[in-house]
């Protein structure tokens, strides 16, 4: 039986996923370990193609490559007849993708149309006796669940965004790429695309390597400023608390928690939030998290790494002017 | 009309989780809810309703206490409700759970549109919805935080979904598989009459034969997935390191000494 493993790799208007170069990774150690090759899918709009090298840099063997323009707006049905034909053609027993929100989208399309098993949202990959074990968070993380998919093949997983460690890329590898047509023509996509609003303000959660979060404390919209500089000046990303988004301080797209998005930066600074269940479900595999509270028995000092018991209107700006100082 | 909810009874977002040594999962004394995310769905399918015309039905596959789920959605205004269940249905993964979804759907045969909530706070795999469409053949439109515009005449919908660069902007045909999430509507709580009509339904029982599953599609028989072990995760070492320095801006500073010693910036 193939060892192989098929990593599709994400990309938004040419640029590449984070989550995708993780997944690589991965797929590396895990072919590494037990013999087969990685192979990574790159299926976009014109100039994807530049991406196959980056690919191999980062560890595939091999890459697929489709440049169609059915295939530059992400829409799962082309991506995921694509994939399954290529998956039934040289059959991988494996295939990884990165669970961002296409992930999570294209995982399960491409499990029913290969009538497999996909394991969502994993945060480690071993083999134990041979089969291939995912670890993944349920309850919002106050369980975790060891999965497998003992008889059928493909085995598919998504990977947590930033659960697996990029890479560092080796531009010296070298590999084969072979071009593959788009299986969908246009007129068979059931959707159109005639669209893109961008967020505004740029650093996306899920990415973020660091990350300023504001809660019930910053008490009104304005409340936010302080913090916003803050993420600014470590070129981080805006969060917010539940609470905060549901006071209509903030848009939901910066709400981090169980009901919001799961994040697992290297730093995640909690500014006026008490650390509910619900928040730390969505921050608690943060690397370091700071606290900033008035109320020196809010839960989340229980989670924090650090913390400061104080004012944050006093203590972030002062945190914002010793990060200048030291970082120039 | 004819809308169609897809949701599932889970634990209280609240509820204390816990396991035993043989693998149990327990909620402590915390109630069976609707999913958090679904109710976002039924709230969309009445507005959708009440907008033009037509009728809801919410559908869940799940043992006895699903009912749970269903009635939340019929105290908010939903019109019918349908339970489908069969004991080989546990241990249905979301390969299997989608296949029973997408015959009861079938069986109803003049679905419009179908909603579900983005993933559900139990298991969250977040598979379900993205699995009918493929089921179905129809549309997909994942993680919609507004439907722009639905034309039923026209047999077509518009939707702004959220991707982690921003707002897509979607069009389809109808049928469609909606997945909502938070910020698409405020849901409703549910009213002293919503709660009696609940109360005083019919819930219809389909068995697999019922909708014409083959059992071997379904359980565990039929599922990809299979969970042996679950556990409570590792406890975090250690207690917060409190940072006290006479003034704010010492506190910081020192703070900041910190972090950068930890590498993390």
């Amino acid at each position: 039986m193939s060892n192989d493993i098929f990593v599709w790799v994400e990309q938004f208007k040419g640029q590449p996923a984070a989550a995708s170069w993780e997944a690589i990774g991965a797929a590396r150690r895990l072919a590494d370990e037990r013999g087969g090759s990685v192979t990574a899918c790159v299926f976009g709009g014109e100039g994807v193609a530049a991406l196959a090298q980056d690919a191999i840099s980062y560890g595939a063997d091999t890459v697929l490559l489709a440049e169609d323009a059915t295939l530059a707006d992400f829409r799962v049905e082309p991506q995921a007849a694509l994939l399954a034909k290529a998956v039934r053609e040289a059959g991988p027993a494996v295939v990884l993708i990165g669970a961002t929100f296409r992930g999570r989208e294209l995982g399960p399309a491409l499990a029913v149309e290969l009538n497999t098993g996909c394991i969502a949202d994993c945060t480690a990959l071993e083999f134990e006796d041979g089969q291939l074990v995912a670890t993944r968070p349920i309850y919002a993380g106050k369980l975790l669940s060891k999965c497998v998919i003992p008889e059928r093949r493909p085995q598919i997983f998504t990977t947590r965004v930033r659960a697996f460690p990029k890479p560092e890329p080796d531009p010296a590898r070298s590999g084969e790429v072979t071009r593959v047509e788009p299986v969908m023509a246009e007129g068979d996509i059931p959707s159109t695309v005639t669209g893109f609003l961008a967020t505004e303000g740029g650093v996306s959660l899920a990415d973020a390597g660091i990350i300023v979060s504001g809660g019930r404390g910053v008490g009104g919209p304005e409340g936010f400023e302080p913090v916003r500089e803050l993420a600014q000046v470590l070129g981080g990303a805006l969060g917010a608390s539940r609470a905060a988004v549901d006071a209509g301080w903030i848009p939901y797209e910066h709400q981090v928690g169980q009901t919001g998005k799961t994040v697992s930066p290297d730093l995640y600074i909690a500014a006026g939030i008490s650390g509910a269940i619900q928040h730390q479900a969505g921050m608690r595999t943060s690397q370091v998290i700071v606290a900033i509270n008035k109320d020196p028995e809010a839960p989340i000092f229980k989670l924090a790494h650090y913390g400061i018991v104080g004012d944050l209107f006093k203590v972030v700006p002062a945190l914002t002017a010793a990060f200048k100082e030291k970082l120039g | 009309m004819h809308i169609v909810v897809c949701t599932k009874h889970t634990p209280d977002s609240e509820a204390k989780m816990s396991v035993d040594e043989a693998g149990n999962v327990s909620w402590g004394e915390s109630p069976l809810i609707i999913n958090p995310w679904d109710e976002y769905s039924v709230e969309e399918a009445l507005l959708l309703r009440d907008k033009h015309g037509g009728t809801v039905t919410v559908i869940s596959m799940g043992p006895q206490e699903a009912q749970e789920a269903l009635k939340h959605a019929v105290a908010m205004g939903c019109d019918e409700a349908v339970r489908i269940w069969d004991e080989s249905c546990a241990g249905s993964d979301t390969l299997a759970t989608s296949y029973v979804l997408a015959k009861a759907v079938e069986k109803m045969g003049d679905v419009d549109l179908i909603l579900c909530g983005k993933s559900a706070i139990d298991a969250e795999t977040w598979q379900t919805g993205s699995a009918v469409a493929r089921r179905m053949g129809y549309p997909a439109l994942m993680y919609v935080i507004k439907i722009a515009e639905l034309d039923p005449d026209g047999r077509t919908i518009t939707v702004e979904r959220l991707l982690e660069e921003g707002r897509q902007v979607m069009s389809a045909s109808l049928p469609a598989v909606v997945g909502t999430t938070k910020g698409i509507n405020e849901p409703r709580y549910t009213s002293f009459i919503g709660i009696r009509k609940a109360a005083k339904m019919e819930y219809p029982l389909w068995a697999l034969e019922d909708v014409g599953a083959e059992a071997g599609k379904v359980g565990a028989a039929g599922s990809g997935v299979r969970w042996p072990q679950v556990f409570a995760p590792p406890a975090r070492e250690g207690e917060a390191e409190i940072i006290e320095a006479e003034t704010v801006e010492e506190s910081a500073r020192l703070l900041v000494e910190k972090l950068l010693a930890e590498k993390v910036i």
